[in-house]
């Protein structure tokens, strides 16, 4: 680690969607702020700012996490996957395919913590059902949808054995 | 060469791509170079006179930007209907967390401690904080008596029916203020330039609204002033009015320092200091025959409007115009009115009024069903208004609307009768089921004349590489504005869904197609669209261009020839009245909707009489919007309106103190979640309608409307007590059980006279 005596930042270096990346930054930075400033992903949304609402979910290590409560030093050395690391070469992933088919997304602020939520739930379980899938999704609000439309696009992706 | 139907069918979302991939870009993914972050001072009393403001000594205060009433350029006030809200209070604080003050920094991070620095000193003056104290004048706190608007509605001579009636019923039904908990917070960045002027961009509903406050506030002209939506993450009626407040600190905070500045809200800041569903009370008095017969009512609609006039009185408009439902009233009389406190003021949220009279009309149907001695359903099918029958504002239903039809098809659908009879015979110990109906409508566009006024403005734009651009000021905010839009043109057309393209809102490059409200997108700027349509197929036939049978291909090639010899044209289009509409503003009398949605919607819920919570189980929502422009977007505007409706009814409560919510957190505010409701399963009955686009009426706010009143409904008949007030929680059910177990019947307030 290169610091300064006057910079308490330090280095932190971590995985983003199959990528190294390196960061200066105070260590208890939300991994939020750090993803969206730092790195540039603003796909990753801010709702409440006190893990409630799940618009900022991520995957760190295979676990599903609101990146508001995670102190960036925490993320040091982990494997983030956030909602731009979905898609590849143009190619959306099934879940993205379905939410747009079922009216998933209405105005899209919670949708990149939804369709993360949906991905760690169809990983662990590849054909849920609807109650499970409304349980898996419960820690994600969505005020548009009523959840419906959310629930069947999940539902769809598990019938094609897709959790990406 | 006709293309197959686009209207009628789910295409794809426009912007949808972007919102699954995380592209789309609201307006804290935007940065600009140099930009500063803003941040609100705001007042910790609900009313005084502002003393003196201290500036802390742990701050370096050079370094901030800091903005008083005194450095506004205009005038000092939010340009709305009037102008009695100010931008930032100047000597006097009518609310808890009135602006005061703005502060700017380059680091984001030092604002909290910056804002918590500044301290104010306050002479406190006596604040009033519900409709009742208001009403006793205890403080004049707004103009003369407190009072923002009044309306009378009258429909025949409601005096005489009193005698002639078997059965007065009467009723009292409030409503609770409700937080919109659009999932993006406020947020607005603004950029000024001397010699360009002041552009902000931002989360809004209404570019216009924000454009008339701007040009008022910074005393700029129309040109240089440009208002620009961002990607919005939700609205729902909460965007409609504040971001012009927003826009004009950040837009002071950017003239002052000669800076970009960012003003994004946190959670707390945005349900604390905006705005939120107006309170309610409604009074019934009914008279009724024995036959169920409604003969005549006096109906008494009152609403909080919170400190400044804002958007009251329209929002009590509409709420009196829909407080009689879709009922007949031989005669009727309707006094509404809106009352000044010192709370935040209240303002647009779906529904915008009629949630709340309507909750209290569909409890009050109950009540009189269960006085009289028949079912909720028989009471509200003898009533049910019939095509050429007048509504309370005398305006006749034109539709062909069988809401006896609905009503069948919700009751069979739902099962109601069977399970209604099991639930009664076989109750169990630990939990109790019950089922409710409720039936209403609503009126889609601007009430009354207001669509005239507004002389809403489209167009269609031909571009050199013959494309089509659909250019309105309407705003998508989840609803599915942009792909209806597009819909209706490429329909009009006679192209593909993927030939048109529509325009991000940009007060520079679209017109003012008038404000994304009042259900009235599809329906008003959907058919100004269709017609400026017309008008491109008009100029390209008679140019010669395009022939009267034509493929997308051929069009463009017409499209392309037109502009390479004339440069690139709009058609344009804007709204006149239809003649059929005529509205007395003064009497209140007329034609309030070119067109009403109407509905019957069924819950079916059960209580836990360990936990006294109430979970809704099924949930029927049968309408008629006219003809189902995309099934995906319109089902999913209604499963979203219903859970919201869910909210209203059993989860969102505000706690008040003092005039401020107390509860402003998404762990102590508490909306629903995919665990908590129930598959809500949605049929449309569709009929023509002649004023909107390809037959559509207004969607969007109707669905707010029933699910309140369906469930406490459900509850009652489960339980067999009465609850007039929501939200209703747990423990309201708790007191209300404990209070039954003693044994003492609660007096009814219905009277027999013969």
């Amino acid at each position: 680690m290169s610091e300064s005596s006057q910079d308490a930042r330090c280095e932190i270096a971590f995985t983003v969607n199959g990528q190294l990346a390196t960061v200066r930054a105070y260590a208890m930075e939300r991994l939020l702020d750090v993803l969206r400033h730092e790195l540039g992903l603003t796909g990753t949304k801010e709702g409440c700012g006190e893990g409630e609402c799940g618009s900022c979910s991520v995957l760190m290590d295979g676990s599903l996490v609101n990146s508001c409560l995670i102190p960036v030093l925490q993320a040091s050395g982990a494997n983030i996957v956030t909602i731009e690391g979905l898609a590849s070469d143009g190619h959306l992933a099934v879940l993205q395919q379905t939410f747009l088919e079922y009216g998933g997304a209405q105005c899209g602020i919670c949708t990149p913590g939804m369709i993360l939520a949906a991905v760690h739930l169809l990983t662990k379980k590849p054909c849920p059902t609807l109650e499970e899938i409304r349980e898996g999704l419960s820690g994600n609000l969505c005020r548009c949808t009523g959840y419906m439309q959310i629930i069947e696009a999940v539902a769809e992706a598990g019938r094609h054995g897709a959790a990406t | 060469m006709k293309n197959a139907p686009i209207v009628g069918t789910s295409v794809p979302r426009i912007e949808g791509r972007d919102k699954v991939t995380g592209l789309a870009r609201y307006v804290d993914d935007m940065v600009l170079p140099g930009m500063l972050y803003g941040a609100t001072v705001r007042s910790r009393i609900p009313r005084g006179k502002i003393k003196e403001f201290t500036f802390g000594p742990d701050i370096d205060w050079k370094a901030f930007v800091i903005v008083s009433p005194r450095d506004i350029p205009g005038k000092n006030c939010i340009a709305l209907i009037e102008d009695d809200q100010p931008c930032l209070a100047d000597g006097l604080v009518n609310h808890p967390e009135e602006p005061l003050l703005l502060l700017a920094h380059p680091d984001r991070h030092l604002l909290p401690k910056a804002v918590e620095a500044v301290s104010v000193e306050y002479d406190p003056m006596p604040a009033i904080f519900s409709m009742e104290e208001s009403e006793k004048l205890s403080q004049v706190v707004w103009g003369a008596d407190n009072t923002f608007k009044t309306y009378l509605i009258e429909k025949g001579e409601v005096d005489p029916v009193w005698e002639n009636a078997d059965y007065v019923v009467e009723g009292e039904y409030t409503t609770g203020a409700q937080e919109q908990l659009y999932i993006e917070n406020n947020g607005m960045i603004a950029s000024f330039d001397p010699q360009q002027g002041l552009t902000v961009w931002g989360s809004l509903q209404c570019p216009y609204y924000v454009h008339k406050a701007l040009m008022k506030l910074c005393n700029l002209p129309e040109n240089r002033v440009r208002v620009v939506q961002m990607e919005t993450g939700g609205a729902f009626g909460g965007k409609e009015e504040y971001p012009s407040m927003i826009a004009g600190h950040a837009a002071l905070l950017a003239m002052k320092s000669g800076r970009p500045v960012k003003i994004v809200y946190d959670r707390m800041e945005d349900m604390a200091a905006t705005t939120k569903r107006h309170p309610s009370r409604t009074r019934h008095r009914t008279a009724i025959r024995r036959d169920g017969k409604i003969l005549g009512g006096e109906i008494e609609f009152t609403i909080d409007g919170g400190a400044y006039e804002t958007l009251s009185p329209v929002v009590l408009s509409r709420g009196a115009i829909h407080a009689g439902g879709p009922y007949y009233w031989p005669s009727v009389r309707i006094r509404a009115k809106a009352v000044a406190t010192n709370t935040p003021p209240h303002g647009a949220f779906r529904g915008f009024g009629a949630p709340q009279s309507l909750f209290a009309l569909e409890r009050h149907m109950d009540h009189i069903a269960e006085v009289l001695g028949l079912s909720s359903v028989e009471i509200r099918r003898r009533n049910f208004l019939t095509p050429g029958q007048t509504t309370t504002t005398g305006q006749t239903v034109q539709e062909e609307i069988d809401l006896g039809k609905l009503l069948d098809r919700a009751l069979e659908v739902s099962h109601y009768h069977t399970k209604k009879e099991k639930f009664a015979e076989n109750q169990q110990e630990r939990s109790k089921k019950g089922m409710g109906v409720a039936a209403f409508l609503h009126g889609a566009g601007f009430t009354g004349s207001g669509e005239r006024y507004l002389g809403s403005l489209v167009g269609l734009e031909v571009c050199s590489d013959g494309s089509v651009r659909v250019l309105v000021s309407s705003t998508e905010f989840g609803q599915g504005t942009k792909t209806v839009l597009c819909q209706i043109a490429a329909e009009a057309l006679g192209l593909r869904y993927e030939d048109v393209g529509i325009a991000q809102p940009d007060t520079r490059e679209v017109p003012n197609s008038g404000p994304t409200v009042a259900s009235r997108t599809v329906m008003v700027v959907g058919k100004l669209v269709q017609s400026a349509a017309v008008g491109i197929r008009q100029t390209l036939t008679a140019s010669g261009k395009l022939g009267e049978s034509y493929s997308s291909d051929e069009f463009r090639v017409a499209c392309r020839a037109y502009v390479a010899e004339h440069g690139k044209f709009r058609s344009l289009a804007r709204y006149e009245q239809p003649d059929d509409i005529v509205w007395d503003e003064e009497k209140y009398r007329g034609s309030a909707y070119a067109a009403f949605a109407w509905a019957v919607y069924v819950a079916e819920v059960t209580v836990d009489l360990v936990t006294y919570s109430v979970s809704v189980d099924d949930f029927v929502a049968i309408q008629e919007v006219g003809k189902v422009l995309h099934p995906v977007l319109a089902k999913g505007q209604i499963i979203g309106g219903v859970a919201q409706g869910v909210g209203f009814a059993l989860y969102e409560k505000v706690i008040w103190e003092n005039g401020r919510m107390q509860n402003g957190q998404m762990t102590n505010y508490i909306m629903p979640t995919s665990a908590d409701l129930p598959d809500i399963r949605v049929f449309f009955e569709e009929l023509n309608n002649v004023h909107g686009a390809f037959g559509a009426k207004g969607i969007g706010e109707l669905p707010m409307d029933g699910p309140a009143p369906a469930i406490v409904n459900a509850i009652e008949d489960a339980l067999h007590i009465a609850f007039d007030s929501i939200p209703l929680l747990p423990e309201d059910i708790f007191d209300a059980l404990a209070k039954r177990a003693v044994p003492e019947i609660a007096p009814s307030s219905a009277q027999g006279q013969q």
